[in-house]
């Protein structure tokens, strides 16, 4: 009876009010602070407190980065067409493709950055952690065609988890193929930025995303090769504080600068006027 | 009695090997007694033979995925020193990347194969545990993958074909490894060796592990021993992942088609060569007289063709890898999704083809 009489009283309920919508308050996961996810929002998915970098998707970093409404993308609706038939625990990876639609792990396209005109190429962690696949691939190979054909420089964002084991050596084949496009783009004499966020790992890290003739990181971002997980597997020592982010990188000389999302804009801008093409 | 000692390499067996075991002891045992001069068992043990030969021939002509693993990495298996004394006369090998250190994982030697001078970059497992420790049993360290783009690039200054062996679980995942950029280096490695301007023939001849593999693996021809496999990542790697266990492995081996068949059907490797009946282990001799022709042939072949050219069919053919497929796309989608034409890989070929052929 005493418990009947506790949840007819509305004073202190447990249950979650229903005027409250979800996703209103974040915490952010390196200082924990609850934040208000509007002002969030406002600040480029930045905490206010710490400065710690949230995750965003391909669509809102390209609205962060580039001038409104410049955006024209480069082979929107490719999709892969599963080569392997791959198939665990009676999961389909075609069924995963269906479900994709166009929001592949990677939107390429030609843009403006303060009125310089460029070639993007945005990873999307969302999509199966960002993987690198043929669709990845072809829209990777195709926006540098497109940056030779119109002497644009070249700006990848990264944040993917690797290659994408869904496509076997079809994905692992990706890796020498956007190098290969690269090699014939620097040839050309064209400029690439690359900009890795965080996570930057596996294959994509092995392949075009090293590749810059500027590597810029975005603060604290996990970048390497192996995973760290995977090195714990195999050494089976703690990992230091620190490694593999993009301060890690930077005094091990493999990134050129470490930039606020907030400059990104700024200094990307101010590079390719140094590199233009005379 | 002499002629009782053991031999120094007992023959190893794979789990699916058991009732090879048992027919290789009967054998063996027959053998003896023959040599002490017990008469009238030569058609006994010509019989064992053609048992022993049919049951190879069973398990060899059915192997699935996860046993095509084992057995390249069975550790009978030719390895890449065993290849380099037989197939390469005259070498010399050729240590450091002049910028950190010298990787045993990766040998690179100067070296004659045939009549043709070549550059030859292999990745090396090691035999004995020593050396086995010593190359970190096969898995390349960074300076491992810079000091082959600079042997390779010496070999472009005096035009010198290269040929690669790649035998590798993937490249090293250690701390030194991160810290000394193993990913910048095999991503220079896979933008450098595509536009090399001398003909680059990779092999693999055991394990083809991820991008550790292909860091020594981008070239004209990718060539892959029968019972050899190539992957993105390593079966156990994978059935960890998406099964959560990695004793699941047999399941993602099938899942990720890695074997050479599959890789063939999916256009992935040029060409195939055969291993012996019951693998490169059970006959060393035969499996390096067959890469030794396929070198060969294959580096007549590409002699042939002028090296601009060949350059570019290269960059085609890495630019067509997932290609083939994507045709499909524009079928269920057909509005929107427009290759551009200068992607299309036939209409390329052709115009090569079309140029190859004109000034003749």
């Amino acid at each position: 009876m005493a418990k009947k009489s506790k949840s007819a009283w509305e004073g202190f309920s447990l249950k979650p009010r229903k005027e409250m919508p979800e996703g209103l308050w974040l915490a952010c996961p390196a200082c924990k602070q609850m934040l208000f996810s509007k002002t969030v929002d406002k600040n480029m998915n930045v905490c206010p407190k710490c400065e710690h970098h949230f995750r965003v998707s391909a669509r809102t970093r390209i609205e962060q980065l580039v001038d409104e409404g410049s955006f024209e993308e480069l082979l929107p609706n490719l999709t892969s067409t599963d080569p392997l038939n791959f198939a665990w625990k009676g999961a389909k990876y075609a069924d995963r493709i269906e479900k994709l639609g166009d929001n592949e792990a990677m939107i390429a396209g030609k843009a403006f950055i303060r009125g310089r005109g460029i070639m993007l190429a945005v990873m999307n962690f969302d999509c199966l952690g960002g993987s690198m696949g043929m669709v990845v691939g072809e829209k990777f190979c195709c926006a540098a065609d497109q940056a030779i054909e119109e002497s644009l420089p070249l700006i990848v964002v990264s944040c993917s988890g690797g290659a994408r084991m869904h496509e076997g050596v079809v994905s692992l084949g990706q890796m020498a193929k956007t190098s290969a496009a690269l090699a014939k783009y620097d040839d050309a004499g064209g400029f690439f930025i690359s900009l890795l966020t965080d996570p930057t790992t596996g294959g994509v890290t092995a392949s075009f995303a090293m590749l810059g003739d500027i590597i810029i990181a975005e603060p604290k971002a996990l970048i390497g090769f192996a995973g760290p997980r995977t090195i714990y597997q195999t050494i089976k020592i703690e990992l230091p504080e620190g490694f593999q982010r993009s301060e890690f990188l930077m005094e091990h000389g493999f990134v050129d600068m470490i930039v606020q999302r907030k400059d990104l804009r700024h200094e990307i801008s101010r590079l390719i006027d140094y590199c233009e093409k005379k | 009695m002499v002629e009782n000692k053991i031999t120094p390499d007992i023959r190893q067996y794979l789990p699916f090997e058991d009732k090879l075991a048992v027919l290789d002891r009967q054998l063996e045992q027959l053998k003896l007694e023959a040599q002490k001069g017990v008469r009238g068992i030569s058609a006994q043990m010509r019989e064992l033979q053609i048992t022993l030969t049919s049951e190879l021939m069973k398990i060899y002509d059915n192997l699935d995925p996860w046993q095509t693993v084992q057995v390249s990495r069975h550790p009978q298996r030719p390895l890449l020193w065993d290849y380099l004394n037989s197939l390469v006369k005259d070498m010399r090998q050729l240590h450091g990347d002049r910028l950190f250190g010298d990787d045993c994982a990766i040998v690179t030697a100067l070296g004659q194969i045939g009549r043709e001078k070549v550059m030859i970059v292999g990745q090396n497992k090691g035999r004995e545990t020593k050396e086995k420790i010593d190359c970190n049993f096969g898995c390349p360290n960074p300076e491992g993958y810079r000091k082959a783009l600079a042997k390779m690039k010496l070999a472009e200054k005096y035009n010198l074909p290269i040929v690669t062996f790649i035998d590798t679980p993937g490249a090293y995942p250690g701390i030194g490894a991160e810290e000394r950029g193993q990913a910048e280096a095999i991503a220079r490695n896979l933008m450098e060796m595509s536009r090399l301007k001398v003909p680059i023939i990779c092999i693999v001849i055991g394990e083809g592990g991820s991008g550790g593999a292909l860091g020594i693996g981008v070239g004209d021809r990718l060539a892959i021993l029968q019972h050899a496999y190539f992957s993105v990542i390593s079966p156990e790697g994978c059935a960890g992942i998406l099964w959560h266990d990695g004793s699941k492995a047999n399941l993602a081996a099938e899942a990720l088609k890695l074997t050479s068949s599959e890789l063939l059907k999916l256009g992935l490797v040029d060409s195939v060569i055969q291993e012996p009946l019951g693998g490169a282990h059970r006959n060393q001799h035969d499996v390096i007289h067959n890469v030794e022709q396929y070198i060969v042939s294959t580096l007549r072949q590409l002699k042939r063709v002028k090296i601009d050219d060949l350059v570019e069919k290269r960059y085609i053919k890495l630019r067509n890898i997932g290609c083939s497929y994507q045709a499909a796309v524009d079928v269920r989608k057909p509005k929107t999704t427009v290759i551009p034409d200068k992607v299309s890989a036939k209409a390329q070929l052709k115009k090569v083809k079309a140029t190859e052929e004109q000034p003749v």
